[in-house]
């Protein structure tokens, strides 16, 4: 499946992020971010906790990306199309597919790369104790699963439309809805006016669920197979939307 | 080489292409003329396989652009209009960018980007941003870059708009080299350009083919030999004075 055209303009998209600011700024923020919130002197926070587990990490890892992820998937093609350079990537022997998979695994892979840069957190938590690897190995697994999520939201409301801000927007609220579907408030706000099976079918999209389950080392076929169909399904529509454009 | 059967486009109601046809034989130019709106960039991103037509067909070297897309598209170059280019990258990562793409051989690439480099004179700004480039290099660059993989049908929406006299003259020649291997269809509303280049043109007006012969038919057609006249007269319906349509 991963072709010889997927993996050209995977190294091309994943360059982009070093040939303008976006990538660095991104970079910094997060890791400063994720840092600054990490050992918050909040309730929650790393030094509170009194255990050397990077719990309180991956606590605020959803909502870092929450506004971060965003940022990064706005310019996916949005910036494609209001340059027009997205006449001249489709004219190429590429299918929509193939530049769909390409960008997403691009930009995939940044947002890997940015997390692989928080490993100080884990030396420290080494330094400290004795951390289970294996629970920290699954949270990285479960904020990288999540990454993809909203990323696959955003793809394709960046597909959506040719302003970027919209697009922001746009993946900002329903990331929001996403992560927060199985919340109490938002849960009671859906029983008040619908049957039992469509609040359960709610709660059971919640994205924040299912990373919390793997994040605390609970780790199930049903939760990759989660955001396996999350993933495919925000892909699939993106590929339809820039289908639906070349008949427009 | 080039074969446009029955081409329409419908957005909603609006018909902007109205069963459009022609063939384009090796060593041809064809100018593809009309006022701006009357639907030559809507053409040719359907025969370009951007853009889905309604209804018809286009062939490129035998191969439908609607049945097999990826290997139609292998024998295309296409110079897309006001010529978008990735301005983050520089002028050969984006040559060789492309080339990857067009998926012309490793061992060939950097010959194919010295070729196109020399063919569009780009020697000076090779090693350059291309959000740095003027208008007139930044033309050149997307005229290179449908180079690269040497092509056999060259399809360039309005080449050599908003060029100076000399870069459009060095277009010109460009082109008129290329013609000797290549069926080449360019859109322009330029009317020097087509006699200067073209071997026949087509006139669309409202998505519809209004004319199709020889520069020198058209010019034919007034007393004058004033080729913007006859151009008037056929496109909004005029009569003018010593043009006979």
């Amino acid at each position: 499946m991963i072709n010889q055209t997927v993996k050209n303009l995977f190294f091309k998209e994943f360059a982009s992020y070093f040939k303008t600011p976006l990538g660095y700024v991104f970079l910094v923020i997060f890791l400063f971010g994720i840092g600054y919130l990490t050992f918050e002197p909040g309730r929650g926070s790393f030094f509170y906790m009194r255990e050397a587990s990077m719990t309180s990490f991956f606590k605020y890892i959803p909502w870092m990306f929450l506004f971060l992820i965003p940022a990064v998937s706005m310019r996916l093609w949005s910036e494609e199309r209001k340059s027009g350079t997205v006449e001249l990537l489709l004219t190429m022997p590429v299918t929509v597919k193939q530049a769909v998979l390409a960008k997403f695994f691009a930009s995939w892979a940044f947002i890997g790369l940015a997390l692989l840069g928080t490993f100080p957190m884990i030396i420290t938590v080494t330094y400290l104790g004795k951390p289970d690897y294996g629970v920290i190995f699954l949270g990285y697994l479960a904020s990288f699963l999540i990454a993809g999520s909203l990323l696959a939201v955003g793809g394709f409301f960046s597909a959506l439309t040719k302003n970027q801000v919209i697009s922001f927007i746009l993946t900002v609220c329903v990331s929001f809805l996403l992560l927060m579907a199985g919340s109490p408030p938002i849960l009671d706000f859906i029983s008040s006016f619908s049957p039992k099976y469509v609040v359960d079918l709610f709660e059971s999209l919640s994205v924040l669920n299912h990373f919390d389950s793997i994040e605390r080392g609970v780790f199930s076929l049903s939760n990759i197979w989660f955001f396996s169909v999350m993933i495919s399904f925000w892909l699939f529509g993106n590929i339809i939307l820039l289908d639906e454009n070349k008949a427009n | 080489m080039l074969e446009v059967r029955s081409l329409s486009k419908k957005f909603g109601d609006f018909q902007a292409v109205n069963d459009v046809s022609f063939t384009l034989k090796k060593g041809e130019v064809l100018g593809f003329l009309g006022p701006n709106g009357a639907g030559k960039s809507t053409t040719m991103k359907m025969i370009t396989g951007f853009l889905e037509p309604t209804s018809g067909d286009a062939t490129i070297c035998g191969k439908s652009v609607q049945v097999e897309p990826l290997s139609a598209r292998k024998d295309l170059g296409y110079v897309p209009e006001n010529a978008p280019l990735y301005e983050d990258m520089y002028v050969r990562e984006f040559l060789y960018f492309i080339a990857k793409m067009r998926e012309v051989f490793n061992d060939k690439i950097e010959e194919a980007i010295n070729k196109v480099i020399k063919m569009c004179s780009l020697e000076n700004v090779e090693y350059q941003k291309l959000e740095t480039l003027s208008k007139g290099y930044k033309r050149r660059v997307s005229l290179a870059q449908s180079l690269i993989h040497d092509p056999k049908v060259l399809i360039l929406d309005e080449p050599t708009d908003g060029l100076d006299p000399n870069q459009k003259h060095d277009v010109r020649e460009l082109i008129k080299e290329l013609a000797k291997e290549k069926c080449i269809l360019i859109s322009t509303h330029i009317l020097e350009e087509v006699e200067e280049v073209c071997d026949r043109c087509i006139i669309i007006g409202e998505g519809e083919k209004l004319f199709e012969g020889t520069p020198a038919e058209l010019k034919s057609k007034s007393a004058k030999g004033r080729i913007q006249d006859v151009f008037r007269a056929i496109t909004k319906g005029e009569h003018l004075e010593g043009v006979a349509i």
